[in-house]
């Protein structure tokens, strides 16, 4: 199929322009993180006057990067396979059963992203307290309280997607392991997540991104004990002093792991949604 | 998927199929919603009244206390490594382990209003005394009553400017002063000098020394225009050297007087009609890029706290380049120089550890932990007939020691102070940005601006 | 996600003409309950119980005379909707501004960046050297973390060190003075572009995927018969990507329009007015006047409001559906 020079046009200026977009932050951030102090609180350049790694180095001592970052590894991580496994269970159930109630759950967990994060941050800020004082279990400013909080942020997206990619798997395949003397979940363990694998992968990044990246809840609920990376990274504009080039690279280094996971996995990711979410 | 407010994807009703389902789904839907409504409201009344829990009561006989400080150093764990000897020490005397969390300012207010609406709150908490007041309407803390100030060496140790903003006149206070701080005209003394200058007395001085020293790139002011504390700060100073009360004797907020407007229109004018600051100084949202500019010599002066000191030098300026004169007002207008500004120490009601509550803020209270902490933390002395040792400089210590207790007047000491604050602070940021972007605030815009302000605090009250 | 709900309808129709074979069985009538029952209770800790007490909330008189003892809280019935709706009063009149500045903002934002998406998506959609490259870079906002990519965002907007007035008045030499971006009437500009940077490649995602979806052979059947690449567009890939279009811009509408992080890593505490999208409004709102009570009841409204367009959307797609 030949190309017009039309299309050609088209699909030149629409990368290079939006390749542009794309970069011009990027960069700003990756070399502002090798600029010494004077230079992020100078006129800004595209090149450092001189090239140091020195805010790699300092930034891990102007706050505890380091704990933030385990902390942050610990929350998304936990949150991402308790969602993943809750999404499994009721994806599965959504799919394959005609149970009474079944369109209720939908609406009332899918609807639940609709609301508005400032509404229910002090009640459940709240409710966390509370149990708290009647059953001892500590939620505010733990890494419980944020794994839970944040395993249902993705939780509706992940069942509503995982619903429709286990929609697509035959049910001849989990009829064929029934008949085979498999109970419906030796058929979900062994038929379905194999060959449901993209999908579990595009909910699995969507999940840990979600917690990743979340900000407003963290600002809350998190104390010296638990603060992720997300609030961590704006303790950096003191009161003596704001270090760009620190903040930088501190960006960097958290965007790091993230980025290179998704662009692994993202062609998982694309067809983990092109059989759920996009059908 | 991190988008929409820190939550995603909805996506949402579209599994839900439209047909008679629907009217199932509808009686369902209501009996789901009764259920979950009578789960919450079984789970929150038990909370109503604020819940007892301590994270300090845990451990073992009131033994330990959980201490939340602000930060006052150059960086949370400055305030650590400042702390921690002290706190070691106060272990020591008295075997009481306190555990320490360093909170920054962005962090500060959120962080006490949920501990006081959970009552899930640490024991002790430095708060900025302008909140003493509004904090003090929540009913969370714990008055100081006579035998509370027995218990922490009498109220009589601590100097009367400092004790006058521990809550609101008439009652037992919430908070006693811990650090004592001041706003001080700072002046770069080369460029003084260069200039054949002497460091100004009156207002009209001030602004002609600034328009002399507004020149080649360099500005006579630097201005944290963009900060609505700092701005709400100066509405008040204004205001009270034009003897302009901010709220009437009932406690209901009177921004739209004359000498407010005035006192507002003012400061307004070193960048809009004066031109002294530069008006990239509109986005200046602390008071640390103010600092920055003066240390380095872009700016010749600038208003601070005395805490402003640590970043002064921090940023590689010498104490023996820099002066301090009180923020002079306008011939004939009343010498106020600052707010009593400063840093308090509150006791949370709840605490379950009242008594080792009492022994820690004494301990903090104390002389020799006061001269201890002034120092790193450049603040002026809470107590009576201490001396001033945040700096070196004899004659520096001299001159904040006066405005603080000669020319400082605390912010009104009303409930609705913070709103004063977030209110007429945010009016002005938006007036400095008009300015900055070439637009002009009359004094008719900026009464429109108070008359706002004043409504949004008459609704919330 | 119509395509699913007709498969499943159809699904469901067909095995239960085979006998119902998809009727639970009277033994395991609880297993998808049980399946189901981790993922209702997360869902109310979390979600319903919250919303319903921030409800409740709503009828409060929740000042910080009372917040830290709810049960002496007076119950104002709707007083605090009075006074959100009242749009003569400060607070009504600011909650509207706030209002229309996050409808403008979610109109431009959702439109650009489908906009971009989809010019993204088709122009990457055949073969070529460095297409893999390409949609790896674009995608790497997305992927992001949120607050790395706007506060590189806020250094670059900065008026006098920020790389965007260095670009465009140093290197390119435009004249006049260097505008503010965080400032001002600027700023809702400034919350409008790295918006659109963060959420255009979400957008490109779907549309990605969602192409991938199209035979390629409807393609080469159309241009044998002659149909040029614009014409192939609006009568093959829009009309097919219309499942995907109908999901994506409702999320990508609900996510914009309750947008917090944007404006409050890019403002911080200062937020100018022309940036005051209404999710930071009401936490102000709530959090700076300690007024929970009416901040929760313009929570409630908001969500009023969500629900409202979400639904006459659904309704309005889900008819065209019908006829078509």
């Amino acid at each position: 199929m030949r190309e017009t020079t039309g299309a050609k046009a088209f699909r030149i200026v629409t990368i290079a322009v939006l390749g542009i977009f794309t970069i011009v932050p990027i960069w700003v951030m990756v070399i502002s993180g090798l600029k010494p102090l004077k230079d992020v609180q100078g006129d800004f350049t595209w090149w450092p006057s001189t090239l140091t790694i020195q805010p790699y180095i300092e930034m891990w001592q102007t706050v505890p990067l380091a704990s933030y970052f385990v902390n942050s590894v610990i929350v998304s991580s936990v949150a991402t396979v308790l969602s993943l496994i809750i999404a499994i269970f009721a994806s599965y159930a959504i799919s394959r059963y005609n149970f009474r109630g079944r369109t209720v759950f939908s609406t009332t967990v899918l609807s639940t992203q609709m609301l508005p994060g400032v509404l229910f941050l002090l009640p459940l800020f709240l409710i966390f307290v509370n149990i708290n004082t009647n059953f001892g279990l500590q939620l505010v400013g733990t890494r419980t309280g944020l794994i839970i909080t944040y395993l249902t942020f993705s939780l509706p997206f992940s069942i509503w997607m995982l619903a429709g990619y286990f929609d697509g798997i035959p049910r001849e395949l989990d009829e064929a392991a029934k008949v085979d003397g498999c109970g419906p979940m030796r058929a979900l363990l062994t038929v379905i997540l194999p060959t449901a694998r993209p999908g579990l992968v595009a909910v699995a990044i969507y999940s840990f991104m979600t917690s990743w990246g979340e900000v407003l809840f963290a600002s809350v609920m998190t104390t010296d004990a638990n603060r992720t990376l997300a609030v961590g990274l704006q303790l950096y504009s003191t009161q003596t002093n704001v270090y760009w080039n620190q903040i930088m690279a501190a960006s960097v280094v958290v965007s790091i792991p993230i980025v290179i996971g998704f662009l692994l996995l993202q062609k998982n990711f694309v067809a983990g949604l092109t059989a759920g979410a996009v059908k | 998927m991190r988008i929409g407010s820190a939550r995603n994807a909805p996506a949402s009703n579209l599994r839900v199929s439209h047909d008679k389902d629907k009217e199932v789904a509808k009686v369902k839907i209501r009996t789901f919603a009764a259920a979950a409504a009578i789960a919450a409201l079984a789970i929150t009344a038990t909370g109503c009244s604020g819940g007892t829990s301590n994270s300090g009561a845990t451990a073992g006989g009131g033994k330990t206390l959980t201490y939340w400080a602000s930060n006052q150093g150059t960086s949370l764990d400055n305030d650590k490594e400042v702390l921690t000897p002290q706190l070691k020490k106060f272990q020591d005397e008295t075997g009481i382990k306190v555990n320490l969390e360093v909170i920054g300012w962005n962090d500060l207010q959120t962080r006490i209003q949920t501990a006081v609406t959970s009552g899930q709150a640490p024991d002790v908490l430095n708060i900025g005394n302008t909140w003493a007041a509004s904090l003090q309407s929540t009913g969370a803390f714990m008055p100081f009553d006579s035998a509370a100030f027995t218990a922490i060496g009498g109220k009589d140790k601590f100097v009367k400017t400092a004790m006058d903003t521990g809550g609101m006149p008439g009652q037992d206070p919430t908070s006693v002063p811990l650090y004592g701080l001041a706003y001080g005209l700072y002046y770069n003394k080369a460029m003084f000098k260069d200039a054949g200058l002497t460091p100004p007395t009156t207002w009209a001085e001030m602004v002609t020394d600034a328009k002399k020293l507004t020149t080649g790139g360099k500005y006579g002011f630097a201005l944290a225009a963009g900060s609505y504390t700092e701005n709400a700060h100066f509405a008040f100073i204004n205001a009270a050297q034009n003897g302009a009360d901010l709220f009437s004797a009932d406690g209901k907020p009177t921004f739209t007087s004359d000498g407010v407007v005035d006192g507002i229109s003012r400061y307004l004018d070193l960048m809009q009609t004066d031109k002294v600051v530069n008006v990239a100084n509109a986005q200046y949202d602390n008071g640390t890029k103010a600092v920055n500019d003066f240390a380095t010599g872009k700016v010749a002066m600038i208003l601070n706290q005395n805490n402003a000191d640590s970043s002064i030098v921090a940023n590689g300026m010498k104490n023996d380049q820099y002066g301090v004169v009180a923020f002079p007002a306008p011939a004939g207008a009343k010498d106020v120089a600052s707010h009593v500004a400063g840093i308090n120490m509150s006791i949370f009601k709840n605490t379950k550890n009242k008594d080792a509550a009492l022994k820690f803020v004494k301990f903090m209270t104390s002389p020799e932990t006061q001269t201890a902490l002034d120092k790193p933390f450049a603040a002026l002395p809470v107590l009576a007939g201490a001396k001033a040792v945040f700096t070196d400089n004899a004659q520096e210590a001299k001159t904040f020691s006066d405005i603080y207790a000669n020319k400082s007047k605390p912010l009104p000491l009303v409930p609705a102070e913070d709103q004063f604050e977030s209110t007429v602070g945010k009016a002005m940021n938006q007036m400095f940005a008009t300015i900055a972007s070439g637009g002009t605030v009359s004094k008719a815009d900026i009464k429109a601006a108070l008359t706002t302000a004043q409504q949004a605090v008459e609704a919330a009250g | 996600m119509s395509a699913t709900a007709t498969t499943r309808k159809s699904g469901a129709a067909g095995k239960a003409s085979k006998g119902g074979s998809r009727k639970p069985r009277r033994a395991g009538w609880w297993l998808p309950y049980a399946l189901l029952a981790p993922a209702i209770i997360f869902e109310l800790v979390i979600h319903v119980i919250p919303m319903v007490t921030g409800i409740w909330m709503s009828f409060l008189k929740l000042t910080k005379m009372f917040i830290s003892n709810w049960g002496n809280a007076p119950v104002t019935g709707l007083r605090n909707y009075q006074i959100a709706l009242d749009f003569n009063s400060a607070v009504g009149a600011g909650l509207l501004r706030s209002f229309l500045i996050t409808a403008a903002f979610t109109i431009l934002v959702v439109g650009i960046s489908w906009g971009l998406g989809m010019a993204a998506a088709v122009a990457l959609q055949k073969s070529f050297f460095g297409r893999g490259f390409f949609r790896t870079l674009f995608l790497i906002p997305y992927a992001l973390p949120m607050y790395a990519g706007v506060i590189a965002w806020k250094f670059m907007l900065q008026k006098d060190n920020g790389a965007i007035n260095h670009f465009f008045f140093d290197n390119l030499g435009l004249a006049g003075a260097k505008p503010f971006w965080l400032i001002g009437d600027n700023a809702f500009w400034s919350v409008v572009i790295v918006a659109i940077w963060r959420l255009w490649p979400f957008a490109f995602l779907m549309l990605m995927a969602g192409l991938q979806s199209i035979p390629n052979d409807v393609y080469e059947a159309s241009a044998v018969d002659g149909a040029k690449p614009l014409r192939q567009w609006s009568a093959i890939t829009l009309p097919m990507l219309r499942p995907v279009n109908m999901v994506l811009l409702l999320v990508m509408f609900l996510w914009t329009f309750n947008d917090f992080n944007t404006p409050f890593v890019l403002f911080g505490g200062s937020n100018p007015p022309a940036g005051d999208l209404i999710s930071f409004h009401i936490y102000n709102a709530s959090f700076l006047t300690w007024n929970f009570g009416s901040g929760a009841a313009m929570s409630v409204l908001l969500l009023l409001f969500l629900l409202l367009v979400s639904g006459i959307y659904l309704l309005i797609m889900n008819r065209r559906k019908d006829r078509a």
